[in-house]
Order: structure tokens, then sequence, then C-alpha cells
């Protein structure tokens, strides 16, 4: 999300690296591109100021001639500082007595209902027993969302009638919690505007009940300069421990998250990055900046290839490509766990670096790419896949046919693959090689 | 424009007074164009647009030799004006046609099927016969608020098993609008980010089946923005108009974020006029977009 802010500060460090020396003139450029940058980015104009005068100190001065670029010193300065202002990423503190309450809050749309339900799913994961509760009786069919979503993820949903005001329906969950031995309640709130004081009261009247021992506000990525006022107004009313940013899977800068740390001090402690449940990932500050420099986010991928790769069939696939073995059905087996890691762009887009590139590689195209020559390989039989030279020009047509491609296209990915199967035969006579894949 | 008034009293008193006393009783320093900017961006005018205003405004001063802080304001009125006049609306709620069809999108949470009961009402006003197409089948219960919308307004909601292809769904819709002669086809359709290449394939195949079924159709593509959000509203709009293309705009959750600045960009750098403003969470709170009001009203002490 944070592309476009890294792309300009790469700009604006391009061109001082440069020049010679740091002065205070040029420091003073870099930090107006740096400014319009973050405003871009809708970070909060005041935070923009705070931060800005902080890296000015620093950046102009000793720090700076001591280090072998200056362009170089002040992306470290802007990085720091940036780390700073996120703060450590927080983990919910659920420890003491069961049950524990967990308040979501927000404004209306922020993604409060899909969230609960991440958030339950993965609490259920590390051996929770979560109980949902549908405390949002405003909006229509909000009570029904949550209950769809419970029965998808066969996770419980306290709901009652939207009749019953929510601060009863909260308190009623929490005996039900302790009557069914759930040791998290994860409540739903409506969506309310930071202003509305009748509403405010009511989370407040939440609060005093249900003892929440978390109460996050769920922010959305995309949200403007008014994002301080809304962090502030929650804080206020119903004291924050964390915040939850959402829709990070969009191209929103995402500057509500350092304007909305700054003014409340509580730790951002997770990301909600798609509409699938299991889109949801623990926030990491050193991620999130680097990412802003444009230094690429290669951690979260390494992260998801450990998830969604299968451990076993790895060391198979490696096994096999080891001894040479390695045919067109390991070729689709690996195919497909890629496509598992999800949309191919995004997975690009975390390599450094790549920023750059990928806007000229298109997603439709590679993953177009990868697609056909699923099929390809899809449309041939079992014997063909373990080897290829059974392959004459009539099994080609067919397998054309069947895959809607040219006979060209079979042959090209045949071509290719011939290249690489030689590529690993050369690689596995290799000793050193041989040592270094085996020590996964 | 009363309620419009009023509600933007807080983006006046938190915003735009301030620019008043910015433009007060003194002479221009170096600080009134300071304050300025920071009263704009606050507004979420975004950064680039603010620049150029106040570029422009120091040339007219400059040109026009304005010395004087308060003679700024009628200058930067115009200058705002000029920006959403660029592209005015031209919204009818009467049509010819035989159907009528609406397509509305937007991210996620921007608030389209809140806004489709509201644009819903306003036109059964004004007696069109509306059905209403549930084209989200994906987000759990999108179909449900829906039909309790379509309930309340007394209209019907053409509906499909969930997870159903959304184009199926739309496509029985144009054909329940046919049977039952309806002049109005509105088709609410999933919150998705316009960054997702599938998600925005999907929009394009609903717009296929509307233009295959209805003639011209669909005749008004309708974003729906939320104008709490910043800079990413723009990209939004862009990214939207680039896939399906965009008749207008409709600004939604005006009640309490005093903002809307954002609507400056929209309107004058990619020529999408704002045709609506939401205005809370009851039906009737919808307002038809007045440029001119806009603006006054922002400056109204």
């Amino acid at each position: 999300m944070f592309e476009g802010l890294s792309e300009k500060l790469q700009a604006v460090f391009d061109r001082l690296g440069r020049r010679g020396v740091l002065s205070e003139a040029d420091v003073d450029v870099a930090l107006r591109e740096v400014r319009l940058a973050l405003l871009e980015a809708d970070v909060n104009f005041k935070v923009v100021k705070d931060f800005l005068a902080r890296v000015r100190v620093r950046a102009i001065g000793a720090e700076v001639h001591k280090s072998l670029t200056p362009g170089q010193a002040v992306i470290k300065i802007v990085h720091d500082e940036l780390l700073t202002t996120l703060g450590e990423g927080g983990k919910l503190d659920l420890g003491g007595p069961a049950p524990r309450v967990v308040m979501l809050v927000g404004l209306q749309g922020s993604g409060k209902t899909t969230t609960a339900a991440k958030l339950a799913l993965r609490l259920r994961s590390a051996g929770r027993k979560p109980l949902l509760v549908a405390a949002d009786t405003y909006r229509p069919a909000a009570i029904t969302q949550l209950e769809q979503l419970g029965r998808q993820l066969s996770i419980t949903v306290h709901s009652e009638s939207a009749s019953v005001p929510p601060p009863v329906i909260c308190q009623n969950a929490i005996t039900r919690a302790i009557q069914g031995a759930f040791d998290v309640v994860i409540l739903d709130t409506a969506g309310r505007l930071q202003i509305d004081d009748k509403m405010m009261a009511e989370i407040e009247d939440v609060r005093q009940r249900t003892k929440p021992c978390e109460t996050l506000l769920i922010a959305d990525a995309m949200t403007g300069q008014e994002a301080v006022n809304i962090a502030d107004a929650f804080n206020k009313r119903v004291g924050l421990t964390g915040l939850i940013l959402t829709k990070v899977d969009g191209d929103a800068r995402g500057g509500a998250a350092i304007s909305m740390r700054a003014v409340t001090g509580v730790p951002i402690k997770f990301l909600a990055t798609g509409e699938k449940p299991d889109a949801f990932e623990p926030f990491h500050p050193d991620r999130l900046a680097s990412r802003i420099l444009g230094m690429g986010d290669v951690m979260t991928l390494i992260e998801k290839a450990q998830v969604e790769f299968d451990e076993k069939e790895t060391l198979r696939t490696a096994e096999r490509m080891m001894t040479a073995k390695f045919d067109l059905e390991d070729f689709l087996g690996q195919l497909r766990q890629i496509k598992k890691m999800g949309p191919i762009g995004d997975l690009l887009k975390m390599i450094p670096g790549f920023n750059q590139i990928s806007k000229d590689l298109t997603p439709e195209m590679t993953e177009g790419q990868m697609k056909r020559t699923e099929a390809i390989i899809s449309s041939m039989t079992r014997d063909e896949r373990r080897d290829p030279n059974l392959l004459n020009a009539s099994r080609k047509r067919r397998v054309a046919r069947g895959s809607g491609v040219d006979v060209q296209d079979v042959n090209e990915l045949l071509k290719q693959f011939k290249q690489a199967q030689t590529m690993m035969k050369q690689l596995s006579s290799n000793p050193r090689l041989r040592n270094m894949l085996k020590r996964p | 424009m009363a309620s419009l008034r009023d509600t933007l009293s807080r983006t006046r008193n938190s915003v735009f007074s301030r620019i008043q006393t910015a433009l007060g009783q003194s002479d221009i320093t170096d600080e009134t164009w300071e304050e300025l900017e920071m009263l704009l961006l606050q507004a979420d005018v975004g950064a680039t647009t603010t620049e150029g205003l106040i570029t422009r405004l120091r040339e007219r001063a400059r040109a026009d030799g304005i010395v004087r802080a308060d003679a700024l304001r009628g200058a930067l009125k115009r200058e705002l004006k000029a920006l959403l006049l660029s592209h005015p609306a031209t919204h009818s709620f009467a049509s010819n046609r035989m159907l009528e069809v609406i397509m509305m999108i937007g991210v996620n949470g921007s608030g389209k099927t809140t806004s489709i009961a509201k644009l819903c009402k306003l036109y059964k006003q004004r007696g069109r016969k509306v059905l209403l197409a549930a084209a989200d089948t994906f987000r759990a219960a999108a179909v449900d608020q829906l039909q309790v919308w379509g309930e309340r307004n007394g209209v019907d909601v053409i509906t499909g098993p969930q997870a159903v292809d959304p184009g199926a769904v739309t496509h029985d819709a144009v054909m329940a609008a046919f049977a039952r002669k309806a002049d109005l086809l509105i088709v609410d359709t999933a919150g998705r980010l316009h960054t997702k290449h599938n998600l925005m394939q999907e929009l394009v195949k609903i717009k296929n089946v509307l233009q295959r079924t209805v003639h011209e159709a669909p005749h008004q593509t309708l974003i729906v923005i939320d104008a709490a959000n910043g800079q990413n509203a723009i990209a939004q709009a862009k990214g939207f108009a680039q896939a399906v293309g965009v008749t207008g705009a409709i600004l939604t959750k005006l009640d309490g974020t005093p903002k809307g600045g954002v609507a400056f960009s929209i309107v004058s750098d990619l020529g999408i006029p704002i045709l609506f403003v939401g205005t809370g969470e009851k039906i009737d709170d919808i307002e038809p977009f007045d440029a001119d009001a806009f603006v006054e009203d922002l400056f109204e002490a």
C-alpha cells in the first residue's frame, strides 16, 4: 500500500545521491519532497510537521557526514523516525481469568464485522475458544452478516433480536461465555461517528458492563486527515488499547496509520489484507517502514511461502530435483503451490527493487502465462507428464486442442522444461549445492 | 440546502471559519499563505491541488494588487468554485427510456447499499417504478441488507443464491425489470478495491451483461466515495473509471467528517461530477450536490 510513497522518496534520494556533501539547504529540499509525499499519503499535516522537525534536527549535523552517501544517511534517518513513530507492533493481551473481552469499535464501513470474524479465526487457530457477539443492531442485516460468517468458520455467534439494546446483548454474551466455557469474547459493535454523542455513550456503557481487556479501533487504511480526530475521540471516550488497519491490500498509502499511532500512542496490532477470513497479519513496523522506503517486504514473502508451501511436498520436489528426476508432474505441483500464495502481482511487489519493474509487468500477463502452462500440463496423460519424450506430433496436437493453445505453445513449454532439466542436472552434480539444498 | 448547510457547519467551524480568520483584516504575509495552505490540507484538498490553488491565488494577488488578506477570500472562493464547475453535474430523475439502468460501484464500506436505498426513495417519490438488483453475492448478508431496504421502500429486490455469479443475478434482474415493467433498475455491486484486477474484471462482466440486454446500458455508473477517505479516493475513482467508466460520484458520510476536500480533485482532475452527498444513516439523509452552495457554505460565518 505504501508503494506510491516509496517511489517518491526514492526519487528524492536519487537526486540527493548525485550530490557530494549534504548541506542544510539540501536537507530542506529533500524534506520538502518528503513532506509532500507524506501529505499525499494522508499523514496528518500536524504529524508531518513534527515528524519533519525531528528528521531535520537529526539530518543536519554530524550524523550525515559519517555515512557513505548523504542520500543513504537521510534514508536511514527517515526510516528510523518512521519506525519510532509507527512504534512496536503490539500483541493482544489476553492473559487473566476467562472470559477475556475484546471490543471492536470504529466508523461505519471500516470493516469491523469482517475483522471480528478474522480475529476469531486467528484466536481459534491459537487454541482459544472464541465467542463472537453481534452487537450491531442498527445496520440492516449486520447481525445476519456475523451469523453467516460464524457459520462459515464454525465459530459460535451470540446474537439477539435487534430490539435489545447492545449493552444488554454484550452483557448476556459474557454470561453465556462463562456457561459455555468460551475464553475470548469478541464484541462487534455498530459503526459510529466519533462526534455522535449518543452512540459514543452507548459503547461507554458496553465498556462498563463488559470490562474489555482489549478495545481495538478498526480503521480504514484509506482514511484521510480526519484519522487523528477519529482516533483521538475514540481513545478519549473508551480508552483504546490498539489499532487494526483494514483494506491494506489496496493502494492507499496508509498515512492514517502513522497519524493514528502518533495521536493515541497505542500500538497497531494487526493489518487486514483481503476479503478472505485468513487475510489477517500481525503488524511489523520494520516491514512497513521498509516498504515506505521502497526496500521491499521480503519477510512477508518468506512467511507467506512458509505457510503456504507444503513442507513434505517441497522436500520431495527438492529430492527429485537433486536426482534429476524432476518431471512435468513435479513442475505442475510447484506451479500450484505458487498460485496458492496469492496473486502473483502482490508477490512480486514484495521483492526489493521490484516496485519499478512490476509496473511494466502486468499481473494478468504472468498470471495468464501460469494458467496456460497449467492447462497444457493438465491436458497431458500421467505417462506423458512423467516422460515428456512420449509426446509425438499427434499427442502434441491433442494436448494443444485440450488446453486451447497452439502446438507451438506446447513445444515452447517443453523446450523450457528441457532447459530447466538440464540446469538441474548440472546443479545436482555440484556437491556444494547438493549440500546446501539438503539443509533446508 | 438548509440541511447540507448544517452538515457542513462543522467543516466551517473547524476549518473554513479559520480560513476567514486567516484572511481577516490584515495585510497578506508569508504566514497568511502558510495558514491558508494548512487549512486546505486539513480539509483533505490534497497537497498537489492545494499547491496549485495557492500558486494561482498568489498570482492573482500580485496581478490585482491585493494586499489585504480579506480580499483573498473572494478570490479563493472563485478558484474553488471553478474547480467544481469545471465538470458540472448533469443529473435528471426523469428518463424517457423504457428501462433506465444505474450501476453502483465503489470500494468496500463506502456506503453503496445505503446510498441505493436513499436514491431508491428519491426516484420513487418522483413516480419511477424502481427495481433493485442484489449483485453483491460475495459479502455475507449483503443481499439481506438490500432486502431490508427494499422492504422499507416498498420496492422489489431481485436476488440469487450467495456466491452465484453476479452477472447471472444482473441478467435475471434485467429480465424481471422487463417483465414487471419497471422503468429503473439499480444494480448493487459488491465492494471491491480498485487494485484487484480479477474483481474489476467481474465488474466489467456485469457491465457487459447490462450492455447486451438493455440499449445503451448502464445509463449511469455511480461511484460511491467515503468522504472520510483521503487522497486514495482519487485513485479509487481513477481505477473504477478505467475499468467500467464512471458518470458521477456520490460523496457519503459527510455528516461527521467535515472534509469533502477530495471532491475538488475528483471533479477537476478526473472530470467526474459529484451528483449527491450522503449526510447520515437515515433514508432521507441525501442531497443533490450543489457546487455553488457547497463552496458558499464553506465560507458562511
